[in-house]
């Protein structure tokens, strides 16, 4: 399975499939038992802590604290990431939580939280997107604006979206392919391929399982 | 974890040349005999009379208590550096077996300390060693109760058992210290040269024991780890339809 | 470069920490209650005779401190398994031993203020005099704490993500606590009665070894123990 640079990836497949699975072995959350990935060309069970600079995964879950505010979750972030605060009103202005930025998340809704975890990502601008059902308690308005995020990442660093999803609906016109997992197996997608380019293929998978 | 046990249940039915159940009956045997060695031949102590004759059991489980807690510090760093289950599964083995021993020596202890002392428990270095290591064994297999992801469990349990394997000389010291700098009495097990031979002879036969057991417990804990692997594999293979 | 990294994430995850403890507030107060507590009842175990509980103060003062502060170390890592934000925060790059050391700070702050309350109230319960020399009783105090919130931060890590948490901790921390416990104690006990026998500056000596294998062996050991 390869993508190439400013493809969107979409993976569909059953509850248990091993979607969720297979997008936190490429955010290097948990490690393969077996198979291989290759992001732009480099193995990241070696390179562990660079492909953490590279992508940058949004799973189910916000992952933000309650007790702070909006902008000091993104505070935070910042700091972790080693960016200036400089951009972090432009990111509240864009997620459309500027004026909420002061207060705590704890009394943000869920499609709230989400705006922000988006906000978290346009302030990582990674070059590989990995969104766990992105449109998961969004309004329509959510739901663009996550369209919107991933052709902006995907344009300013010709970077890569893995999107997976329920429904094809919510990003129309967004997939370049959808692919289905079955018991931890791609079904519709031809053997693995094991392309170790460097200029190449930006993100490879090997046999995961 | 699934791919990296099932060679490794393999490899340890090949490694099981040794008949181990032979060995650990040799092993009871050789015990069983090196006690009433050591019962007949020595002439009751000085002070002690007769109940000096718990030493050939309670020092020898002592020794072999840190010698099962060497084999968990070991095991555990070569589990961190080669990441190998049978590793992790050898360092628990140990740990079981030792902390049946270190519980034998305190109860010995305790037993031998009554009618000398007419005190179940003293504060001496050596006895307050054992029982830290002791609640360190226990401390570390309820981690493994607790935990039910084998390679989380493992790594935990490595690393609890390397810091663990840290603190023993420093409880040492510091309990020796302590009480040094307080004059209580000295050492007490001081033995007469003797008593040596009988002694060394219990500590090797418990140490075939000892050898045996963990022996055991390894095979046996490859074996269900095989087992549960297999299960996972039938479950991922039927999970799918399931959705 | 890299170490400013590091020390740049370290003070991130410590003041964001310590952020969230401040709002809720909660957790210092209950823990300095429940300390507070603890020193009250071993008032009642050793009372009424006042010297019986001078000459214990110091030991119930620690065995204060670390039922209290137990309950603290769990708690740093709930607040990341809550909205499920441990998985961000292990995903930024950059080593992983910062994100421990900020914990370890937020935690050792959280402590200080913890015997900022407990120990006043241990002396003025137990009748305690310190007779100058307060600057080398300070010494021993943070360095035990340091200790003891190393190998709690440590342990907690794992603690909090097992089954009957609450259990765990102390089993997996205590034993481990006994040369900490046991040197801070004598040194203390020993410079309150003026260090007669000149035994403070080896208790000192032992605690701060512990200390450095100890700090050394956990931030070499965190990635381990946060990884799966």
């Amino acid at each position: 399975m390869t993508v190439s640079p400013g493809e969107v990836l979409g993976i569909e497949g059953h509850n248990g499939s091993g979607k969720s699975t297979l997008l936190r072995i490429l955010a290097t959350s948990i490690r393969a038992t077996n198979g291989s990935v290759h992001l732009f060309g480099r193995d990241i069970r070696q390179h562990p802590d660079w492909a953490r600079g590279q992508v940058a995964l949004m799973s189910f879950t916000p992952g933000l604290y309650d007790d702070l505010t909006a902008r000091e979750n993104l505070v935070f972030a910042a700091n972790m990431l080693g960016r200036g605060h400089d951009g972090i009103d432009g990111v509240l202005e864009r997620v459309g939580l500027l004026r909420e930025s002061g207060e705590k998340v704890r009394t943000f809704s869920s499609g709230m939280q989400r705006r922000l975890a988006l906000g978290r990502l346009l302030l990582q601008a990674p070059r590989v997107l990995l969104l766990d059902e992105p449109y998961n308690s969004f309004d329509r308005a959510g739901v663009a604006l996550v369209n919107e995020v991933v052709r902006e990442v995907i344009a300013a660093e010709r970077g890569t979206a893995v999107i997976v999803l329920h429904d094809r609906h919510s990003a129309a016109g967004l997939l370049d392919r959808v692919v289905t997992m079955q018991q931890g197996r791609f079904v519709d997608a031809t053997a693995p391929t094991r392309v170790v380019e460097h200029a190449g293929p930006s993100l490879v998978m090997g046999g995961a399982s | 974890m699934t791919a990296s046990t099932m060679p490794l249940a393999a490899a340890s039915d090949r490694r099981s040349g040794l008949p181990w159940g032979w060995i650990a009956v040799g092993g009871v045997l050789a015990l069983v005999a090196a006690q009433v060695y050591g019962v007949l031949t020595s002439p009751p102590d000085r002070d002690m009379g007769h109940l000096q004759k718990i030493m050939y059991l309670h020092v020898p489980a002592a020794w072999n208590a840190f010698i099962a807690f060497f084999v968990v510090a070991v095991a555990s760093l070569r589990y961190l550096w080669k990441g190998r289950a049978a590793d992790d599964l050898l360092a628990a083995s140990a740990a079981e077996i030792g902390s049946l021993l270190t519980g034998l020596t305190l109860a010995l202890g305790m037993l031998w300390g009554k009618p000398t002392w007419g005190i179940w428990w003293t504060w001496e270095p050596r006895t307050t060693s054992t029982a830290v290591l002791f609640f360190m064994f226990l401390a570390y297999l309820i981690l493994r109760k607790f935990v039910d992801d084998p390679e989380r469990r493992a790594q935990w349990s490595a690393v609890v058992g390397i810091l663990g394997a840290l603190n023993v000389p420093i409880v040492y010291m510091s309990v020796r210290w302590w009480r040094t700098l307080h004059q209580v009495q000295g050492s007490p097990m001081t033995l007469d040269s003797t008593y040596y031979i009988p002694l060394r002879i219990n500590a090797v036969a418990l140490m075939i024991v000892l050898v045996a057991f963990i022996a055991h417990r390894y095979r046996s804990a490859m074996i269900t780890q095989a087992a549960d692997d297999l299960e996972d594999r039938a479950a991922l293979m039927e999970g799918g339809s399931r959705a | 470069m890299s170490l400013r990294d590091d020390w740049r994430r370290a003070r991130a995850v410590a003041l964001k920490d310590l952020t969230a403890e401040r709002r809720s507030r909660a957790g210092l107060n209950a823990v300095t209650f429940l300390g507070v507590l603890v020193l009250m009842l071993f008032g009642f175990a050793l009372g009424p005779d006042t010297e019986a509980m001078r000459e214990a103060a110091v030991g119930a003062i620690w065995l204060a401190i670390l039922f209290s502060g137990v309950l603290a170390f769990n708690r740093c890592y709930q607040l990341e398994l809550d909205g499920g934000a441990l998985e961000p925060l292990l995903l930024y790059p950059g080593s992983r031993w910062s994100i421990f050391v900020g914990k370890v700070l937020a935690n050792l702050a959280f402590v200080f203020l913890v015997e900022l309350i407990v120990i006043p109230v241990a002396m003025v319960l137990f009748h305690v005099v310190v007779p100058g020399g307060a600057l080398a009783q300070i010494a021993v105090l943070v360095l035990g704490t340091i200790g003891f919130v190393t190998l709690g931060t440590f342990y907690a890590a794992m603690s909090s993500r097992s089954r009957s948490r609450e259990v765990l901790l102390p089993l997996l921390l205590f034993p481990m606590m006994i040369p900490a416990l046991l040197a801070s104690v004598q040194a203390s006990t020993a410079l309150l009665s003026g260090d007669l026998m000149r035994e403070a500056g080896a208790w000192v000596r032992l605690l701060i070894a512990y200390d450095v294998i100890f700090v050394a062996a956990s931030l070499a050991a965190f990635e381990f123990a946060i990884e799966v």
